[in-house]
């Protein structure tokens, strides 16, 4: 996630990552994740699934914040997102 | 393309949605239109019979006839795609039979408001330990699209081409009117306020009824110029959260806005529970709901 200033705590406070997962060939198309991702990580790629929709491809792996909105607002069940393993490197809460 | 991450944190996840052990994934894809929006309120309905923690074999859903009552058939608990108009009489006797069981129902605004209207008020009077879920999606979106008793003052359908000349019901304040113990409405945008709204009404004994405007932008968005994501824009842009509104004063919109929220969660005895304090007060007591 971009951040316009650094969090004074930044070295405190976990990020949440997660790692999004697309089911190709039960999209239908519809951009409802790609409109409403908050952190605008998803974009149509440009081939076909078996049905002839083009399903999401993830533009910028590294901006999920998990808030798995893509995958409570997806008509199909087709996408999710699960939360990427934490860099054990940050200091523990 | 699974995930495009390459990098070493990428997991082998197999495809499998969180969601997929309480669907009939065999029957996927499901036979809704793309950017109808009753995929996402059926979602919301399964995330929240998850989210009670308790096991499958506890839920029944039932449904009507209609698009929205496609719903029955893709959950993967027991589940009854009824007659048109009639998932709450069957619901209600299979609540008297098993008062253990969960009852949802999942079904449309026509299914439930024109012809099964009467059986809907006569269970929210009764409180009958169901939750009744409506995808409003302002028509029949499933014979072709046909003005509904929910279709908005003067929008076009296939059977008001000049536009609705009647006005359609407040179904919050007919449910509050009735009886109901528990009253909601949320668009399919409000994924998570749905979800949550569903899950609390699962818990709650008594008659729990949650309205959820959705696009249907094959018959009522062509009709009405809106696009699928247009009718989402209206959603987050034209609605305005107040819990505790008075159901009354949901008519239209409030100062150009859908009203949204939690309207109406009172405690009273459910049917189930009346019926067996009043006929059966000697052998009713480990079923009293
Ligand atoms: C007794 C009977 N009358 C009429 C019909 C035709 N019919 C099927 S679905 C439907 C309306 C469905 O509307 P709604 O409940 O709003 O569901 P939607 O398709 O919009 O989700 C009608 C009138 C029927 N199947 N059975
Ligand atoms: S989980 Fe949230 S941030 Fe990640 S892709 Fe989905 S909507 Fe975007
Ligand atoms: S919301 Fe679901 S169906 Fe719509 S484009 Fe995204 S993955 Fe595909
Ligand atoms: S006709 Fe309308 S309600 Fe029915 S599946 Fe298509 S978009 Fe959804
Ligand atoms: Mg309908």
């Amino acid at each position: 996630m971009k951040l316009w200033r650094v969090p004074l705590d930044a070295g405190h406070v976990k990020v949440t990552r997660g790692i999004v997962h697309v089911i190709e060939d039960r999209c239908k198309g519809c951009g409802y994740c790609i409109e409403y991702c908050p952190t605008h990580i998803l974009g149509f790629s440009k081939h076909y699934n078996k049905k002839g929709y083009h399903p999401p491809q993830i533009l910028n792996p590294d901006g999920c914040v998990h808030c798995r909105y893509c995958e409570i607002i997806c008509p199909e069940f087709a996408i999710y997102s699960v939360e990427a393993p934490k860099p054990d490197t940050q200091p523990e809460e | 393309m699974e995930s495009a991450k390459k990098g070493k944190t990428q997991s082998k996840q197999p495809p499998r949605h969180p969601l997929d052990d309480w669907l009939r994934t065999d029957r996927m894809p499901h036979i809704w239109c793309p950017g109808c929006g009753i995929g996402t309120a059926f979602s919301a309905c399964l995330s929240a019979m998850a989210a009670t923690g308790l096991p499958k074999e506890n839920f029944v859903m039932v449904s009507g006839i209609g698009c929205s009552a496609r719903g029955a058939g893709y959950a993967n608990v027991d589940s009854y795609h009824t007659t048109h108009g009639r998932a709450i009489p069957f619901a209600t006797g299979l609540k008297l039979a098993n008062p253990d069981l969960n009852v949802v129902v999942f079904s449309g605004d026509g299914d439930l408001f024109a012809i099964g209207g009467n059986h809907f008020i006569h269970a929210a009077r009764r409180n009958v330990d169901l939750t009744v879920v409506c995808v409003n999606n302002y028509n029949y979106g499933m014979t072709g699209g046909q003005v509904a008793a929910t279709t908005p003052h003067l929008a076009k359908t296939t059977t008001t081409p000049r536009g609705n000349p009647e006005n359609p019901f407040n179904i919050p304040l007919l449910a509050f009117a009735a009886g109901a113990a528990y009253v909601a409405r949320w668009t399919m945008l409000h994924a998570r306020d749905l979800m949550d709204s569903i899950e609390e009404a699962l818990k709650k004994p008594g008659f729990s009824f949650i309205e959820v405007l959705s696009p249907c932008p094959i018959n009522y968005g062509r009709r009405n110029k809106e696009k699928a994501l247009d009718t989402l824009h209206i959603y987050q842009e034209q609605t305005i959260i107040k819990n505790g509104a008075h159901p009354a004063e949901l008519e239209g919109r409030q100062d150009g806005k859908i009203v949204l929220g939690k309207f109406w969660d009172v405690a009273k005895p459910s049917c189930n529970e009346l019926y067996e304090k009043t006929c059966r007060p000697d052998f009713g007591k480990d079923h009293a709901a």
